[in-house]
């Protein structure tokens, strides 16, 4: 009984569908939770179902090759999805005609901050290069940021990663600073948390007030756009 | 259903050529975003000038992105399923990178938010 146990289970962890179903069933899982904690931004589905994902394939020994064998079919729908991120963003360009000059200079400072700050302190501390070129892109949604690293010869991995961590931060620390900093308008809030912290941080404005959300996604569409305009160019420019 | 979901590919590969093609150095899929973006203020503005009836953004369009974007995080999670392989590094660059995320982004929050706090004041003011 035993031995046909480990028979089966020999057999599917060769199997590509196991990947895939396994990614399935542990993003489920941490999303129920994530869910009963009222969508608190630690308890981020993304990054409990990463941490889960890891553990298994560390106590089964099999590797992350033959994982993404599986996993690769929920991968490639990154790029459609990317795509799809025009429809929200031009439902939301009413308000750039309405915001656009507080747009034009809260955003690209938002940006730049956020990619070249980040690498010139992980930079000091005595990071290499693929690690800068990893972090660069972290304030911007996922899909686009892996695009990025991928272009400046990162790691998009490590960069999925460090993105949700700093959405993970700036959903938690960003409303307390925000106040402290008496920035107390939603629109501005919105933009600020939204530009610096993509959907996790929009998904916390929306905690706030509608109009909060409506600036965040708004400002998370445009920063990443302007992100994969602008990181590349400087990129280039510093050599 | 099926269209709008050779739609959303037709412009990837489209955004993907066109960056192969001018050696871009903006990621495929951004580019093919921007081209749907394009298209649909394009749409709007000639439904406009028609006076047409109807949604801009068509709603087989809708139902098709609604159902990505809802569960946009899920595909994440085989990329980010990678730093497995890079977990040495991540080690050895912790800190480094702990003290970048951590005071980039509350630079980040606060230079967004101050800013455009001012331009709003402004604008009322």
């Amino acid at each position: 009984m035993i031995a046909e146990l480990s028979d089966i289970w020999v057999y599917l962890a060769r199997d590509p569908l196991f990947g895939l179903t396994l990614t399935v069933l542990a993003y489920l899982a941490a999303d129920q939770v994530y869910r009963r904690l009222g969508m608190h931004p630690l308890a981020n589905p993304v990054l409990w179902s990463v941490v889960a994902l890891a553990l298994v394939l560390r106590g089964t020994g099999i590797s992350y090759e033959r994982y993404f064998e599986g996993a690769q079919f929920i991968h490639v729908l990154l790029g459609p999805a990317t795509v799809a991120l025009a429809v929200p963003l031009y439902r939301a360009l009413g308000t750039v005609r309405r915001q656009w000059r507080g747009l034009l200079v809260a955003l690209p400072a938002s940006v730049l901050v956020a990619s070249l700050g980040a690498v010139a302190l992980a930079g000091a501390l005595g990071a290499g290069e693929a690690t800068l070129a990893s972090v660069a892109p972290k304030a911007v949604t996922t899909p686009i940021a892996m695009g990025i690293s991928e272009r400046l010869g990162g790691l998009p991995s490590l960069t999925a990663v460090l993105v949700i961590l700093t959405g993970i931060l700036g959903a938690v620390l960003g409303p307390p600073l925000l106040s402290w900093l008496k920035v107390r308008d939603p629109r501005a809030r919105g933009v600020a948390l939204g530009a610096a912290a993509h959907g996790i941080g929009t998904a916390r404005a929306f905690n706030e007030s509608p109009e909060t959300g409506a600036h965040a996604s708004l400002a998370m569409g445009l920063a990443g756009v302007l992100t994969a305009i602008l990181l590349p160019l400087a990129w280039t420019l510093m050599g | 259903m099926l269209p709008m979901i050779a739609l959303l590919l037709v412009f990837q590969l489209a955004g993907e050529a066109l960056r192969h093609a001018l050696a871009l150095p903006v990621p495929g899929p951004v580019l093919g975003m921007l081209g749907l973006l394009l298209a649909l203020a394009l749409r709007g503005a000639w439904m406009r000038r028609r006076r047409a009836d109807g949604a801009v953004v068509p709603e087989a369009l809708e139902r098709v992105t609604a159902t990505l974007l809802e569960h946009l995080s899920l595909l994440f999670v085989p990329a980010g399923v990678g730093v497995v392989t890079h977990l040495s590094l991540l080690a050895s660059e912790a800190v480094p990178l702990g003290v970048a995320l951590v005071a980039s982004t509350l630079l980040a929050v606060a230079a967004g938010g101050l800013l455009m706090a001012r331009a709003v004041r402004r604008r009322a003011s």
